[in-house]
């Protein structure tokens, strides 16, 4: 079964659907980049699929019961909030709330599962760090490695690599999609299609309230495309290196 | 450090509520004080000591708790440390409720009435405030809304005790304004423990959901917290807390901005932690202005909230500073 | 215009009666005119002006002796109209004499004297011996010097019959909202002294009225416990008179008394809160 199915998903803003009938099934395994211009209904779509937004039409996740969501979804969203000066090691801890009973101390698999988490985002030498005084940089990887820590099956995340200098911008990448090689569904809101051309299994384009485009990146990132839907032209080119897409101009 | 700072928090507590009953114009001796309240020994000094002394110490300490554990609980749910049941408007709006009651006799109806009409109160601001500040208490919002609802209950509480027939009511602004324990009796205690047991409880329970609103309410929420859930038992809980503390005591401002702020450093600023610390924090703070009123003035009602202000209104203002530095 | 008019000849009217009293006053004239309005703005120049004015004489009485609670002569109250203390509605009266007490406020008695009026405003009674003195001076002032002779004579002499000294004196408390109590050199001292009781808040050096924490007062023992009156209406104020603890020592120590309208003023009313007292001390 999948963990990300929508059908017949719709939502509103007041009067205007701002998706409409949006059927996407995302199964193990696969690293989605959500694209699409500004306002195009990437955030939307996935809080409304997490049930924080109200619709119409079926999302698995939104049916779950908010606890049970919470062992199935990660959710990273773009405002990247700390609201209290807790250390670096507290606010990855809270990832593994939705797996501890009432009462419950967090056990030797939730270590576990922090040690990894902080590991995988280079974030070993900052556990006793208080995460408010980090760089805004230094926070968002935090506030990735908590959403690792959830350790749940899917892991949904509102456009993780804005702010992240290069290299960590790459690092976070290439963690996304070794999640994803492990078995995981991720999927990504990006605005950068140079790295979502590289390291997406498979990219969805959003746009005017529907998909405009849904397949693998070389298959999706079509100058007819490009023009239609982000109105720029693009040097797009299979290299040694992999798929390059490099935006060149406005349309 | 945290079972550390329970331990330190509880000692200062048992202490402070021992010199409590120990401080009083009678001018009893420990020993003498002692043999009254536990073995009634002596009419007179055991009158002093089970109806006068000992129903102050325990509302001290509730109080406290109750207001500590209050704005703990409502800076943690809105992220900011400048909101405060007292700053707020909800003590004032407490107070409103107690007056209505007792002036219009309903207080004396059934037994529950005053402490219900001050949760009626409170209930009616929080409620206001929350709708105004929006999911993240924006500081200058909450300020300001604050502002407004504090301003208008103190207004209609001025204007309802004008127009009791009572020639005492009018002049007793001050003691709903600011607080006091002077002359407060077991019926109050009664009065207000329900309330505040139901209200610490259901707080004490959510600390997790106040931990993961550290990232924010989406974040929050897909952490499992229902968030609609956790405003409605935030409301109910805390106006429950306050408009009891209120409605036996008064107004008592600053304790749940004063408490937290000092505390928050001790328990790694941990929401959860910072909840139940700060219960204990408000006693200790509310015990020690009680006795600190009765020995710096000792003939004269000096309000509790005349002390708390004198330490909470610097800090204030240096949150707002603080605040305003980084842009909030 | 015609209001301006008229108000100025009153203005005029008025001065030249001042002028007039002045004068006969100057002329060391033994006996002024008595005045034919009299206008009191304080509960017990109320109750003294009741007593002793002629029909007619006396034109308006403060509001409060108007009020069940702290009225001891309602009945005759009840006849006369009321005034709020104000002086604009006290200049209205037209009076010729306004009588007030020690502190009615200063701004009232200061506004209708530059007004023209004649204010005479009362010492506050302290002691027994004191009201054959204030009813011999509001009969003076309202030209009413026999009355007020014959009504003096009579409460000395009542007072005479009344006075009790025991040997051994119950001591008594008096506990007021807010636990103020009155020491020596108050009315209310003299009232429970001359019932034959002891008033415990000498024991707590207590002069004149001041607070005497609860505590203290409960620690004093006192064998009658004088309470306050409470007034319609709620407030935190009065709750100490009914304090458990204050309830406890009355159930089981000390005997209860009511301290109300009767104690306030300095007229011979003080004597039914004598008898009344020396009622419940037995």
């Amino acid at each position: 079964m999948s963990e990300f199915t929508l059908s017949d998903f719709s939502v509103a803003r007041g009067p205007c659907d701002v998706l409409r009938d949006i059927d996407l099934t995302v199964g193990a395994g696969e690293f989605v980049g959500l694209l699409g211009p500004n306002g195009a209904g990437k955030t939307t779509l996935m809080r409304a699929a997490l049930g924080m937004m109200p619709h119409r039409g079926r999302s698995t996740l939104s049916a779950l019961p908010v606890a049970e969501r919470a062992r199935r979804a990660a959710w990273l969203p773009q405002a990247r909030e700390i609201g209290w000066p807790i250390s670096v090691e507290d606010v990855v801890t809270l990832g593994r709330l939705p797996h501890l009973a009432r009462g419950q101390k967090p056990g030797g698999a939730d270590r576990a599962a922090i040690d990894k988490a902080l590991a995988r985002m280079g974030l070993e030498g900052f556990r006793t760090r208080i995460a408010t005084q980090l760089s805004g940089g230094e926070q968002a990887r935090v506030l990735i490695a908590r959403a690792l820590a959830q350790d749940t099956p899917l892991l949904m995340a509102d456009e993780p690599a804005a702010g992240l200098d290069p290299a960590h911008q790459l690092g976070l990448m290439d963690t996304l999609a070794a999640e994803a090689a492990r078995g995981r569904s991720v999927i990504a809101s990006l605005h950068d299609l140079g790295l979502a051309a590289r390291y997406c299994t498979r990219l969805v384009v959003l746009w005017q309230g529907g998909i405009a485009a849904d397949g693998p990146p070389q298959e999706v990132l079509t100058p007819d495309l490009l023009a239609r839907v982000f109105q720029i032209r693009a040097y797009v080119r299979q290299t040694d290196d992999g798929p390059i897409c490099q935006p060149l101009g406005v349309v | 450090m945290t079972r550390a700072l329970a331990l330190v928090l509880t000692l200062l507590v048992a202490a402070l509520f021992a010199l409590s009953l120990l401080v009083g114009p009678a001018g009893l001796s420990p020993a003498t004080s002692l043999a009254a309240l536990i073995r009634g020994e002596g009419l007179a000094e055991t009158l002093v000591m089970r109806e006068i002394r000992l129903p102050r110490a325990i509302l001290a300490a509730m109080i406290g708790a109750a207001l500590g554990l209050a704005g703990a609980a409502m800076q943690g749910y809105l992220r900011n440390p400048l909101a405060e049941p007292g700053l707020l408007g909800v003590s004032g709006s407490a107070a409103l409720g107690a007056v209505i009651a007792l002036q219009t006799g309903f207080a004396a109806q059934f037994a529950l009435g005053l402490p219900s009409a001050a949760l009626v109160g409170a209930v009616l601001a929080v409620g206001l405030i929350l709708a105004l500040a929006g999911p993240r208490g924006g500081s200058l919002t909450l300020i300001l809304a604050g502002i407004a609802v504090s301003a208008l209950a103190g207004a209609l509480t001025a204007l309802v005790l004008n127009l009791s027939p009572n020639p005492f009511a009018a002049s007793e602004i001050m003691f709903w304004m600011m607080g006091s324990l002077a002359d407060r009796s077991m019926t109050h205690v009664w009065l207000a423990a329900p309330f505040i047991a139901i209200g610490a409880v259901l707080l004490l329970v959510q600390g997790r959901a106040f931990d993961a609103l550290t990232l924010g309410e989406d974040s929050a929420a897909s952490l499992g917290v229902n968030l609609s859930r956790l405003r409605l038992v935030l409301v109910l809980a805390v106006a429950s807390m306050v408009g009891a503390a209120t409605a036996v005591a008064g107004a008592v401002g600053f304790v749940g901005l004063v408490v937290p702020h000092i505390l928050r450093p001790f328990v790694g600023a941990r929401p959860s932690s910072l909840l139940w610390a700060s219960a204990l924090g408000g006693a200790v703070l509310v015990l020690a202005a009680d006795i600190a009123v009765r020995l710096v003035l000792p003939d004269r009602d000096l309000k509790l909230g005349v002390l708390t202000a004198i330490v909470g209104a610097p800090l204030f203002l240096h949150l707002v500073y603080k605040t305003r530095a980084q842009g909030l | 215009m015609a209001p301006l008019t008229g108000r100025s000849t009153l203005a005029c009217r008025r001065a030249s009666r001042a002028l007039a009293a002045a004068l006969a006053f100057w002329a060391g004239a033994a006996v002024a005119e008595p005045p034919e309005r009299v206008a009191s703005i304080n509960l017990c120049t109320d109750q003294l002006a009741m007593m002793l004015a002629e029909p007619e004489q006396l034109v308006s009485i403060s509001r409060i002796s108007h009020d069940p609670n702290v009225s001891v002569m309602l009945k005759e109250a009840l006849k006369y109209p009321i005034n709020h203390g104000q002086a604009e509605e006290v200049f209205r009266l037209n009076p010729d004499l306004v009588l007030a007490g020690q502190f009615t406020s200063s701004y009232t008695v200061g506004l209708l004297r530059r007004l023209g009026v004649e204010v005479a405003q009362l010492p506050i009674v302290n002691s027994l011996d004191q009201i054959p003195d204030a009813i011999r001076e509001v009969g003076r002032l309202l030209g009413r010097g026999a009355q007020a002779e014959t009504l003096a004579a009579q409460f000395s002499a009542d007072l005479a019959a009344l006075r009790a000294s025991p040997d051994s004196r119950p001591r008594a408390a008096l506990h007021y909202a807010n636990n103020y109590t009155s020491g020596d050199k108050s009315l209310a001292n003299d009232i429970l002294t001359a019932a034959g009781f002891a008033n415990i808040a000498l024991e707590a050096g207590l002069s004149g009225g001041g607070t005497l924490p609860m505590e203290r007062l409960v620690m004093l023992m006192p064998d009658l416990i004088i309470s306050g009156q409470q007034y319609p209406g709620a407030s935190r104020s009065e709750a100490v008179l009914t304090h458990p603890a204050m309830n406890a020592l009355r159930d089981r120590h000390a005997g209860s008394a009511l301290s109300d309208a009767e104690w306030v003023c300095g007229t011979p009313a003080v004597l039914r809160a004598i008898t009344r007292l020396q009622e419940a001390g037995e």
